[in-house]
């Protein structure tokens, strides 16, 4: 059972590695705008330029 | 990406801004200017504004914020942002500086505490968690005595430091209501945590079985939870409504050199210009009255509810309301230093008026926690007197506070509010206050003003070659002068001819009749024919047009009468069609004629209405009908609606609407159409619907467990399982509302056939006492 010695100091360090992800993703202000996340990775921004589908219904709203 | 008529209507044609004032200075010689942008509706227009302003020079970043409507510029140190407001103004946004009002930056930095919070005990709950269920487990085999206690010892020294930093808001909450002498919900929850940590410690302590860390932390998680949903609505909320003070409370009406009169931001507004305030219109700068006489509402400056009569001379603040003349001010100060105060003050004002409302959860709190406390007092007096030991009678008294306490409480009105109030602006319904959802849901009767609700705010004049033309360029400058929307529609229509609409000086308005001033020594008047004296000309007028409106202008003994035709909204019929298959009863309330609110009635199939009612007599009918039990939605947006809207138990208001109206209503409605209107009454009802199935889902929940815990059969195990259960039940409930919600909110189905009933005549004169 002396595994346990050093698993469970292994399991909180990845908690708090986690938690530490959290409060700097908090931070960062990446709950700022849940919404334009949503739709911003709809995006095709990782296309060139001239390959990008054109955006025909802008006006629609 | 279009911009609103209603904005677009009015959208000045500025000088140069200045727009240091906004401008914060950031990190690397970099600064920083937030701009409130007006006309984002979809995911393509994030790109196409952030596309569209990069390459403006000094520029260096620019980023929207979806959520809010909200584009941060980064700009180099000596950056100018016009040329970035320009570009934005070409594609059809309409863009304004914006300074986050103290308020919401404090909620901003709440929310980030609460967050904080929330994942510090989220963490807490997973690690314990993780020991507890080889704890449980080992419970059930042949775990070893001291690897127990290690493991309970390890949770321990997780739990404390997580429940003192975590717990904080709710044992601060619970502190102030005691002092308060009041039992909130924050006190069986500190309580219940308080002792579970306390118990566990000293079980702990003498190698005990079981301890209860878990819940003692889960429970402050799922809490925390609750209170994140509710703040998140209450900063969304408060964020637009900063917006929409920031885009259309801020012109001013400067009168220029030449008598013209340019609408132009406040905050281009220099000490000693001259400022038109007509009637319905905040006051937006300090000021000397140069002109005019009035009566000033100061109730949001001073709280003072009487209004307060103005004349030249008089002293003026930014933040007044202006109720019934026209005034021309001269501004003493510039009014930079007043904008955020005003924004505060209004959005305080209107959270004010409606705390008188107790909101369900509230309720439900009151009723809950004395109980809670009995029943856990009881419990262990009741194993005492049973003859069984105080550590088993306190045990079983924390685990009662413990699974009574308000998990599936605190999220069930919080979770449903979040999902209706996204649905709503998605809708076009822009709410003022979180209780407004209980309380449109609630109304069964809705009171729908005729001009400018019903109506699109733009008429044309149908007997323009009949009057005479100086009469015609009198009423353009009166109108000018007038909140109403008639006038300002007549107002409209005449400076599209290219009329001089500079105001006349000392022009007062009696609201819902007309306006008046002195033309050399002459009286003018323009409004209804009583008020001119034109009922002759009137009725010939409307003779030959009965479906138009009459505008009478008297100058002296000679009059006119101009007929003003409006259009109904587009889809007025319909939505009046969809209120009655939502059982509400439907009024058509206006100042205006018999004949013209008859056939408006009659085209959007209302049975009842009521013609030539003043503004006294909207109140009268909304308080008739109250005293009759009903509950009404006044749906009205101009000046003489105020009382009205804020008499009826719930309000909405068109975007478009005068300040004062706005101030007054529960939520605005975006957008040029009255379709919103129904969308509200069936969106709120189901999610109060929902809010009650969450409230009744934790009583019953309640009623099963609490026997169980007085019983003192409550393991930390049930104990877990009953809270995460019931919590992740009344989530997913409120998340069903929104899946219902949307699936019923476009189109209306078949399901009845629209009922056109003749215009029954119900006068309002019969009807008072």
């Amino acid at each position: 059972m002396n595994v346990i010695l050093y698993l469970l100091p292994i399991a909180l360090g990845l908690g708090l590695l986690g938690l530490a992800g959290f409060l700097w993703s908090l931070k960062k202000g990446q709950y700022d705008d849940l919404e334009g996340a949503a739709l911003r990775v709809l995006d095709d921004d990782d296309l060139p330029e001239g390959e990008r589908p054109r955006r025909s219904d802008d006006g629609g709203a | 990406m279009s911009v609103s008529p209603a904005l677009a209507a009015g959208t000045p044609k500025a000088d140069r801004i200045d727009y240091s004032a906004f401008v914060t200075p950031g990190g690397d010689g970099a600064c920083r200017l937030d701009l409130a942008i007006d006309g984002v509706t979809c995911a393509a227009c994030i790109r196409e504004i952030e596309d569209g302003v990069a390459g403006a020079p000094g520029l260096r970043a620019a980023r929207l914020n979806y959520t809010t409507r909200r584009l941060t510029l980064q700009l180099d140190a000596d950056g100018d942002p016009a040329e970035a407001v320009e570009r934005l103004e070409r594609l059809g946004y309409r863009a304004w500086p914006f300074t986050p009002s103290r308020e919401e930056a404090l909620e901003s930095a709440q929310t980030k505490d609460l967050l904080t919070r929330l994942g510090v005990a989220a963490f807490a709950t997973m690690n314990i968690m993780l020991l507890s269920v080889s704890v449980w487990s080992g419970n059930a085999s042949d775990i070893d005595p001291v690897t127990r206690d290690l493991f309970h010892w390890i949770s321990a020294l997780i739990a404390i430091p997580a429940v003192a930093y975590s717990g904080q808001p709710f044992f601060k909450a619970a502190i102030r209501s005691i002092r308060a002498g009041a039992l909130g919900m924050d006190v069986p929850i500190s309580l219940g945590v308080l002792l579970a940590v306390g118990v566990s410690l000293w079980e702990t302590a003498h190698s005990a079985t079981h301890a209860y860390f878990d819940s003692a932390v889960m429970l402050l998680a799922f809490l925390l939870a609750g209170r994140v949903l509710d703040q998140a609505m209450r900063k969304r909320t408060r964020a637009v409504a900063g917006n929409l003070v920031a885009l259309r409370g801020d012109t001013a009406r400067r009168i220029d050199a030449d008598g013209g009169v340019t609408e132009i931001p406040v905050l281009a507004v220099k000490a000693g210009e001259r400022i038109a305030v007509r009637p319905g219109d905040r006051i937006a700068v300090d000021g000397v009255v140069e002109d005019g006489t009035s009566e000033i509402d100061a109730s949001l400056v001073t709280g003072e509810t009487a209004h307060e009569p103005v004349a030249p001379g008089a002293r003026v603040h930014s933040g007044t309301l202006n109720v019934t003349g026209a005034l021309v001010v001269r501004a003493t100060a510039a009014a930079e230093s007043s904008l955020v105060a005003e924004v505060n003050k209004l959005l305080d004002a209107a959270l004010l008026a409606k705390s008188r409302y107790v909101q369900i959860a509230d309720r439900a709190a009151r009723l809950y926690s004395p109980v809670v406390h009995a029943t856990a007092l009881l419990t262990a007096l009741g194993w005492l007197a049973f003859g069984a030991d105080p550590h088993f009678a306190i045990l079983t008294a924390v685990a009662v506070l413990i699974i009574t306490c308000p998990c599936a409480l605190g999220l069930a009105v919080p979770a449903v509010q979040v999902v209706v109030s996204g649905a709503l602006f998605k809708a076009g319904v822009l709410l003022g206050a979180g209780d407004g959802v209980e309380r449109i849901a609630a109304c069964d009767t809705v009171v729908l003003d005729k001009t400018g609700t019903l109506t699109t705010p733009e008429a044309r004049i149908a007997n323009r070659a009949d009057a005479p033309d100086d009469l015609v360029a009198l009423a353009a400058r009166l109108a000018q002068s007038s909140s109403h929307p008639l006038a300002k529609a007549l107002m409209l229509a005449l400076a599209r001819e290219g009329r001089d609409t500079s105001p006349l000086a000392g022009a007062r308005e009696e609201p819902g009749r007309g306006v008046l001033a002195t033309l050399d020594g002459v009286e003018a008047r323009l409004g209804s024919a009583d008020f001119c004296g034109a009922a002759d000309e009137a009725a010939r007028a409307l003779a030959a047009d009965p479906d138009a409106t009459a505008i009478a202008v008297a100058l002296g003994d000679r009059r006119a009468v101009l007929t003003l035709r409006q259009t109904l909204k587009d889809d007025a019929a319909e939505t009046v069609d969809r209120l009655e298959r939502l059982g509400l009863r439907i009024l058509v309330v206006s100042g205006d004629r018999e004949g013209p609110v008859s056939r408006a009635a009659a085209a959007v199939g209302a049975t009842e209405w009521h013609a030539g009612a003043k503004p006294g007599d909207k109140t009268a009918l909304i308080e008739r009908l109250t005293a009759e039990g009903r509950r009404v939605l006044m749906v009205g947006d101009g000046l003489n609606d105020a009382p009205a809207l804020a008499a009826a138990h719930a309000s909405l208001s068109p975007i478009s609407a005068s300040h004062l109206a706005q101030t007054c209503a529960d939520a605005l409605v975006i957008g040029d159409r009255l379709g919103p209107v129904a969308d509200a009454v069936v969106l709120t009802r189901r999610a109060l619907a929902v809010m009650r199935q969450n409230l009744w889902l934790a009583t019953l929940y309640n009623l099963v467990a609490v026997p169980i815990a007085v019983a003192g059969w409550v393991t930390p195990l049930v104990a877990a399982l009953a809270m995460s259960g019931s919590s992740i039940v009344v989530t997913l409930n409120a998340l069903r509302a929104q899946a219902r919600v949307r699936a019923q909110a476009p189109a209306p189905g078949p399901a009845t056939p629209p009922r056109r009933v003749p215009a029954s005549r119900t006068r309002l004169e019969e009807a008072a006492p």
